[in-house]
């Protein structure tokens, strides 16, 4: 294929052929077999799919009649403002410890989860691991340690621990594996020892990282703390939310419990975003 | 001599204050090879995207061809367009495709849009495309990824893509700023033979006053969005160049004598 | 000076230490979280866990059941992010500042991504559960929207990031939008546009197991039902079969992901 000549393109002209714009390549022939498969589960899916006797257009129309009673007509029944505001209070503060929690013991694992500052052994071990946990459903965790913890804040924050822990450890190891290699060598040259390095070189280096990582982490916990209270009991804003929609059927509450949470939601993002742009220049 | 190109009082201002250019008239001839010169940020990219209205300018008229640039609707607009091809100081080419491809996209212009989103060319576009290619020496790269190829030679499939427009005017802009010395003498090289040879008018923006003076017919000076030169580089003298770059010219003196004797 | 300097360095951190100490305490008071209990409850979890949380004879007796709803997630999964990186594609054309038509449609674009990443996969499912009941289209609108609004932010900021020199080149030529579109901006990021695709879909197959809980469908359901029924072993091969769905997913997606970046 290298070292066609434009006689060689141009010869099978005279044979009244086509000239190929495209050669064979394997990466444009997994793309098209990827979306090739990708389109043909999704008809397969929509075919297969557990339908149970929902007429599609109706049940779409009544959707949106929905949203607009609830995202117009929102307004509090059982609750005061007040009190939705500290529910979620709480479960900010249940996606606050989680973090927390979740970012000390994946800074002390990450380091050990680094090729560049563990043993292959060690490395190998702990990311397969944490890849485990981190393929379990966050709900499922929350649901296996409420067996024993029982429902509440105790399970749900060690349950979205676990998912965090196998979410962070992935992304402090890569960020402390990009580091340069120069930086460790000239501290080791300079004889100091493992942690020593670790604290004046590797974390200040790769703070930028961390920390926008673990931002992102809370944003996703808070996401997942308003699933815990829906799903399992954990209090706070979700189980509200769970409450005015499944239990009181209440759609304009359920609406206004959406706004409140949407709004955290995009505060959340904007610091993010403030944080980040700081952190860029602070640099 | 006949008139290809025509500026006439053409301005182009940002937001209320900040001016790009100020009232620039020049005209080019056909089949002339013009340079622009001046420090960065004197308006010489903005003044070339006016020309095929990549930017629209604010007031003036540009005449090209015996058309008023301006007035093109978005139909017309895209067959005036087709006529100037466009070279880049970073290539701008789709990096993930072949050399082969890249070329082609120069006849999206004719295109209709069907005919162009599924990317269907005749025969005779892919013979001219590889034509060209060989002509440029890059025949052996044809089927190659563009990310596989080195700066000189990614700088030759956008040349070859410009040509393959048939086009009676090229816009090169810094074409050689990101490369090295000797792949810019070959790309200088090109462009010289592509307006003396075919006849096609080359317009280049350059900052390298010596490149300049050594291949261009005329030269045009632009200083903070004003023309402050335009003639025959072989009377201009020093202190037009100083009058051009103003405070920067000490440095600009050293640089002439230190690339000389790469490029001369 | 020196020594100043690394004493105001040391106050620093010593000042920031403190003032997470004492956020993660009005936290702890807040969300009313037991501390020990937590500690305590580990080992417990474990213990149980090991003595309780594994599958037996029994359970897999149901394995064809469990594998059958797997599938449907799985399903559901792949439908709702495909379904949706189409019209993320589109909006992500109109948001990028590439290929923005003009402000209007790009302000609009932006605003619906906002919306749907905001509100949570739960937040949709329990709404959507109004209408469209116990069926399979709850969970698939619900991971759809998510998957829009999270597709449509990675799209528009991988177009942007991706075409845009190669898009001006285009247009000088005089190609129509249209075919600026399809010859360079999808060739450049095509690669990266699916390997978010991936990405969602497995994000989605964890979700799903969520939005199945609530909602009552696919594996999510079988979960709860065994759970609530106290039938452990079988939950437990519920969760040992999702994560090897994971895993199976994760690592063909790293595998397609090496060929095509």
């Amino acid at each position: 294929m290298k070292d066609l000549s434009t006689k060689d393109i141009i010869k099978p002209l005279k044979t009244e052929k086509k000239i190929k714009v495209k050669p064979f390549s394997k990466a444009g022939l997994v793309i098209r077999l990827t979306l090739i498969a990708l389109a043909g589960l999704t008809i397969y899916g929509f075919i297969t799919f557990d339908y149970k006797n929902i007429t599609f257009f109706e049940a779409l129309a009544g959707s949106l009649t929905n949203f607009r009673v609830m995202f117009t007509e929102a307004h509090f029944n059982h609750f005061t403002f007040s009190e939705a505001l500290y529910q979620v209070l709480i479960t900010l503060c249940l996606a606050l410890l989680t973090t927390i929690i979740g970012a000390i013991i994946s800074l002390f694992l990450g380091l050990f989860a680094a090729q560049n500052l563990s043993s292959p052994l060690l490395s190998n071990s702990i990311k397969n691991v944490i890849a485990i946990i981190r393929a379990v459903p966050t709900v499922l965790w929350v649901l296996i340690f409420a067996v024993s913890a029982g429902l509440g804040s105790v399970a749900a924050v060690i349950g979205m621990t676990f998912h965090s822990v196998g979410y962070l450890v992935k992304a402090y190891s890569e960020a402390f594996e990009e580091l340069d290699h120069g930086v460790i060598e000239a501290l080791q040259a300079g004889g100091a020892n493992w942690w020593q390095i670790v604290w004046q070189a590797v974390i200040p280096s790769t703070l930028t990282y961390l920390v926008s990582w673990t931002f992102l982490r809370f944003e996703i916990n808070f996401a997942a703390a308003i699933a815990m209270g829906a799903a399992a009991g954990a209090g706070g804003i979700g189980f509200d939310l769970f409450m005015a929609s499944n239990f009181y059927l209440d759609l304009r509450e359920a609406g206004v419990i959406t706004f409140f949470i949407l709004a955290v939601a995009i505060l959340l993002e904007i610091i993010a975003v403030r944080l980040k742009k700081y952190l860029k220049t602070a640099q | 001599m006949t008139k290809l190109l025509e500026l006439q009082g053409v301005s182009k201002t940002y937001g209320k204050n900040t001016v790009a250019l100020s009232e620039i008239n020049f005209s080019v001839n056909e089949g002339e090879f013009v340079s622009v010169i001046g420090p960065s940020g004197a308006g010489k990219s903005t003044l070339l995207r006016c020309i095929n209205r990549m930017i629209d300018s604010t007031s003036g008229e540009i005449n090209f061809d015996g058309q008023a640039v301006q007035k093109l609707n978005k139909k017309a607009l895209r067959q005036f367009r087709t006529k100037i091809g466009m070279i880049f100081q970073h290539y701008n080419l789709v990096d993930r495709l072949t050399v082969f491809e890249n070329v082609l996209h120069g006849r999206l212009g004719y295109k209709s849009t069907l005919a162009g989103a599924f990317g269907f060319y005749t025969d005779e576009e892919k013979r001219q495309a590889l034509e060209l290619l060989s002509i440029l020496g890059l025949e052996s790269q044809v089927y190659k990824r563009c990310d596989q190829l080195s700066g000189g030679q990614k700088q030759r499939v956008g040349i070859a893509r410009a040509l393959v427009q048939k086009p009676k005017l090229l816009l090169c802009d810094e074409p050689i700023a990101s490369l090295d010395p000797n792949a810019s003498k070959v790309i200088m090289d090109y462009l010289q033979t592509i307006c003396k040879s075919m006849g096609i008018t080359v317009m280049v923006n350059l900052h390298q006053v010596d490149v300049a003076l050594k291949y261009s017919d005329r030269v045009i000076g632009i200083s903070k969005g004003e023309v402050v030169y335009q003639g025959d580089p072989r009377f201009m003298k020093e202190e037009e160049i100083h009058h051009i770059y103003g405070s920067e010219a000490g440095e600009l003196i050293f640089n002439l004598s230190e690339e000389s004797h790469y490029v001369g | 000076m020196l020594d100043n300097f690394f004493l105001r360095k040391r106050l620093k951190l010593s000042l920031l230490i403190v003032l997470i100490l004492a956020i993660t305490y009005g936290a702890i008071l807040i969300a009313e979280y037991d501390i020990i209990k937590g500690f305590t409850s580990i080992p417990e979890a474990f213990v149980w866990g090991v003595q309780n949380f594994y599958p037996d004879a029994n359970a897999f007796s149901r394995l064809p059941n469990i594998l059958n709803k797997l599938i449907e997630t799985v399903l559901i999964s792949v439908a709702s992010a495909s379904t949706a990186a189409i019209l993320a594609f589109l909006f992500a054309i109109l948001g990028s500042h590439t290929t923005r038509i003009n402000g209007f449609f790009a302000s609009i674009s932006r605003l619906f991504a906002t919306l749907f990443r905001n509100i949570d996969v739960a937040v949709w499912s329990m709404i959507l559960l109004f209408s469209f009941g116990q069926s399979a289209l709850t969970g698939y609108f619900a991971l759809f929207f998510v998957s829009f609004g999270f597709l449509t932010r990675a799209f528009t900021e991988t177009i942007d990031e991706v075409s845009n020199d190669s898009v001006e080149a285009l247009r000088a030529t005089g190609a129509s939008y249209i075919s600026t579109i399809t010859n360079a901006v999808v060739p450049s990021s095509a690669p990266q546009l699916i390997s978010w695709l991936l990405f969602m879909i497995e994000t989605n197959i964890r979700s799903a197991t969520l939005v199945g809980i609530l909602t009552g469908t696919g594996i999510g359901f079988l979960f709860d039902l065994y759970y609530k029924s106290l039938d452990y072993h079988s939950a437990s091969l519920v969760v040992i079969m999702v994560v090897i769905a994971i895993l199976a997913l994760e690592a063909l997606s790293n595998f397609i992901r090496r060929v095509i970046l």
